[in-house]
């Protein structure tokens, strides 16, 4: 039997991997990738406390996490090709137009 | 099922049953590990949509190990099926074609100040998680996939029901935003 702490572990580590990625990476895409990554964590964690504490809500909330982040990222690409298209960059320090 | 939350087995063989699905629960971790870092650290974008791609498929095998097939199926079908190809499809029409691009960061400081922040943050999931005393819910029901939807359709049925008028949106609008600006 695997402990708990295990999966706690791993999904802390999803997450930070998912936190440092967005905060380093310039490029919008790449930035959704790390956010997608998160939300991964999140959901292991859910799954891990539906196991172990014996209640299935955890897997309930992880299917809506997973919807939202399907709509998520369906939008969120769909303004970076916008973004693109307008202003032939993904990089987000080069979109600096309200910039004083 | 009460008593088990803290229990580890005492050190068995690696060639017995027990022993395999530990290598394999290991080797699991591995592969979500190693695809997170290669999706957040690779400097060629398709190397991140490998890595990433990767590290869903482990999450899916952990979900198994957690007894919630279910899950593990929409995370193959969802994340890697359909949010992994949305974003390689993005990066294919949205990259400048400048071939591989060096690290592009604000500052030198922005690498270590990041790092900082995700150990940050694990430290202290990492200790949320291993101090807190959980309690045991009473079992409600079979944890099969008859029970799930049962859930679904009486307890969050609202839930339910606006997350797919949200989808709806989403499709909408995504369509929208893609046809916009193009001549």
């Amino acid at each position: 039997m695997i402990p708990l702490s295990w999966y706690m572990a791993l999904a802390a580590i999803l997450f930070s991997i998912g936190v440092y990625g967005f905060l380093t990476r310039r490029n919008i895409i790449i930035m959704f990738l790390s956010a997608e990554l998160m939300l991964n964590g999140v959901n292991l964690n859910l799954v891990a406390m539906s196991y172990y504490l014996e209640s299935m809500r955890g897997q309930v909330f992880t299917f809506f996490i997973i919807t939202v982040a399907a709509a998520e990222a369906a939008i969120g690409l769909g303004i970076a090709i916008c973004l693109y298209r307008n202003r032939r960059t993904v990089y987000v320090d080069e979109v600096n137009q309200l910039k004083g | 099922m009460h008593a088990i939350i803290c229990q580890t087995s005492a050190n068995p063989s690696l060639f017995s049953a027990e022993g395999f699905v530990g290598l394999i629960f290991l080797l699991t971790i591995g592969l979500i590990i190693t695809g997170a870092l290669v999706a957040t650290c690779a400097r060629r974008l398709v190397r991140s949509i490998a890595g990433l791609a990767l590290c869903f498929t482990g999450v899916a095998g952990i979900y198994y190990f957690l007894l919630a097939p279910f899950v593990a199926m929409m995370q193959m079908l969802i994340y890697v099926g359909a949010v992994s190809i949305l974003i390689a499809f993005a990066i294919m029409m949205a990259t400048p074609e400048e071939g591989d691009l060096p690290s592009r960061r604000i500052s030198a400081l922005a690498g270590p100040l990041g790092f900082a922040t995700g150990s940050l943050i694990f430290a202290a999931l990492a200790l949320l998680g291993t101090r807190t005393n959980w309690q045991v819910f009473p079992r409600e029901g079979s944890a099969d996939m008859k029970h799930i939807g049962t859930i679904l359709l009486t307890g969050h049925s609202l839930v339910f029901e606006l997350i797919s008028i949200v989808l709806l949106i989403a499709i909408i609008g995504a369509l929208v935003l893609a046809r916009r600006g193009r001549n």
